[in-house]
């Protein structure tokens, strides 16, 4: 089975779709993607999906999970990419993906982030949490 | 509807001794009716090939204008009325380009010999040509609604650009009827301009449309939904009194949509939207 | 509908895995394509036929899919049959209605679909499997 990378560029993860995921690759995506936001302290998740060409109801169930599992680890999910047809079928298939931001491409979705965290987050306050004395978080 | 291979050559024959002198009075009977819109050069040529198809086809066995010995002839036949249809001509007088050949036959096939194999000859050939006008008859007609099929598509085309307002702003003002064809048109324009554009607003104009039925305001909301899924904002203007009314006593929910009256408040909610993100972001 | 006629032999997967219903998407999306689908229409009836194989293996506990190409004598489509032996739909009209599920999924799956095809015909009852038909025609 294959698996999805999640790379760490700065204070964001980055999730790049890039292969027709089954399933089972779909939730190990969330089980990493939950890891990963605790072990980094990262408050961003960017999920690309410019390269899939259909997003079926199991594949909007995982981008909501991530959504969600996410808030409860104090990090933003922000959903980028999305091709028309797969807006249009969407749609029609009756999924609204709610709870979930989107953004048209990477750039958009770092702004969007950016713009999400600075009026609550004063700048530096010299403080270095340090998630794991607090023990890994449960969802 | 055939001949025999005797038959057609017989024919063939008939067609070739004269073929000078016939193809002139076929020229005549077909120019006649197109009143000078085409040379008579052209008319000639045209006649000649088709002459020259025919005589082919007759020689080369028992005739049948469907099967793989008339390919040729109907290549011909497809050629002309293609052309004829394309430059305007209608059906009739299309056909006659076909049926002159007739008359060119009693102009100069002697009748009142009273050949009784010749009038049998005629007879039969008289068959085969009204075969061939039924043929370019049909391919006129079927070269005419391809046409017209290309001119709605592009009529499609025209009514609906999509076109950048502002960095970050693409707007679509809609003209005329939206039927759903044209409303899936215009949804998927939308949406790819958004993506191409990278631009996170977009107005959709209406100040155009006449009336709108459930389908069409549906389509609409389809189109603003899909464009959030992508991360784009959707601000309607230009609703008339008439459509406002109309949507309310469908029942239908526009929600949260932006919607402003004409497209200049749209641009200016938009510009407002993009400047306090801007804002937001250098605070 | 049932004077359409078949173009060329239908193609068979067997659906008893998760990676099966990977490999039923891309046939279906490579014979779309073949048959001149508009994209979106690609995408409408690739996503349907997801939604419809992963109905198979999970509630008919695995099947097959037939992909064919007809021909209605004015325009082409693509017909796809989902057939299961598992314990069949007792209640068809609930499982077709919006949010309904057993399986702890969104419930959008049979629902979802059939909005997403042109033509959707379902054959099942308690105890004697499922088959499920769709076609998608060409604009």
């Amino acid at each position: 089975m294959d698996r999805v990378p999640v790379l760490k560029i700065g204070d964001l993860l980055l999730v790049s779709i890039q292969v027709d995921m089954q399933d089972q690759t779909a939730l190990a995506l969330q089980e990493d993607l939950a890891e990963r936001i605790v072990a980094t302290g990262c408050h961003g998740v960017i999920i690309d999906i410019t390269a899939l060409d259909i997003v079926d109801s199991f594949v909007g169930r995982m981008l909501s999970s991530i959504a969600s599992i996410s808030r409860v680890l104090d990090a933003e999910t922000v959903v980028v990419g999305m091709r028309p047809a797969v807006a249009i079928t969407l749609v029609e298939l009756g999924l609204s993906l709610d709870g979930i931001r989107t953004a048209l491409n990477v750039e958009r979705g770092i702004e969007l982030l950016a713009q999400a965290r600075e009026p609550e987050t004063p700048d530096d306050l010299g403080i270095d949490l340090d998630l794991d004395r607090f023990g890994p978080a449960t969802s | 509807m055939g001949l025999t291979a005797a038959e057609g050559e017989r024919i063939a024959a008939l067609l070739d001794t004269q073929a000078d002198k016939l193809t002139a009075s076929w020229t005549d009977a077909v120019a006649a009716p197109l009143r000078g819109r085409l040379t008579r050069a052209e008319l000639q040529r045209q006649v000649q090939d088709l002459h020259r198809a025919i005589v082919e086809a007759l020689r080369a066995g028992a005739f049948d204008l469907t099967d793989e010995r008339s390919a040729d002839l109907r290549a011909t036949l497809v050629e002309l009325s293609r052309g004829r249809a394309r430059q305007g001509f209608t059906a009739s007088e299309t056909a006659v380009t076909v049926f002159g050949l007739k008359q060119a036959l009693f102009d100069v096939v002697d009748v009142r010999g009273g050949d009784a194999q010749v009038l049998a000859d005629l007879l039969a050939v008289g068959q085969v040509i009204d075969d061939l006008g039924l043929f370019t008859f049909e391919t006129y007609a079927k070269a005419r609604e391809g046409l017209i099929a290309d001119q709605a598509e592009q009529l499609l085309e025209l009514a609906t650009p999509v076109v950048k307002l502002w960095e970050g702003v693409v707007a679509i003002p809609l003209v005329g009827t939206l039927d759903s064809a044209r409303a899936q048109v215009v949804m998927e324009r939308l949406l790819e301009t958004l993506v191409e554009t990278g631009s996170p607003y977009a107005i959709i104009d209406i100040t155009g449309v006449p009336a709108v039925d459930t389908q069409v305001a549906q389509h609409i909301l389809k189109t603003v939904v899909a464009a959030r899924l992508m991360g784009a904002e959707c601000i309607i203007s230009g609703i008339r009194p008439q459509i406002a009314q109309t949507i309310v006593a469908l029942g239908i929910e526009f929600g949260d949509i932006a919607t402003k009256a004409t497209l200049a408040d749209a641009l200016r909610h938009a510009l407002r939207l993009i400047e306090a993100t801007r804002k937001a972001r250098s605070n | 509908m049932t004077t359409d006629v078949g173009l060329g032999e239908p193609q068979l997967v067997t659906i008893a895995a998760d990676e099966d219903v990977v490999r039923v998407r891309q046939l279906v999306r490579t014979v779309a394509v073949a048959a001149k689908l508009s994209l979106v229409d690609q995408t409408k009836l690739v996503t349907a036929a997801s939604e419809l194989a992963r109905n198979t293996l999970v509630y008919g506990g695995g099947g097959g899919a037939e992909v064919t190409v007809v021909d209605s004598g004015r325009r082409k489509g693509i017909r796809i049959v989902f057939a299961d032996d598992g314990p069949g739909i007792a209640d068809l009209d609930l499982a077709l209605t919006d949010g309904y599920t057993t399986g702890g999924g969104l419930g959008l799956g049979l629902s979802g679909a059939r909005r997403l095809v042109d033509e959707f015909d379902i054959d099942t009852a308690a105890g004697r499997g499922t088959r499920i038909t769709v076609t998608k025609w060409a604009r």
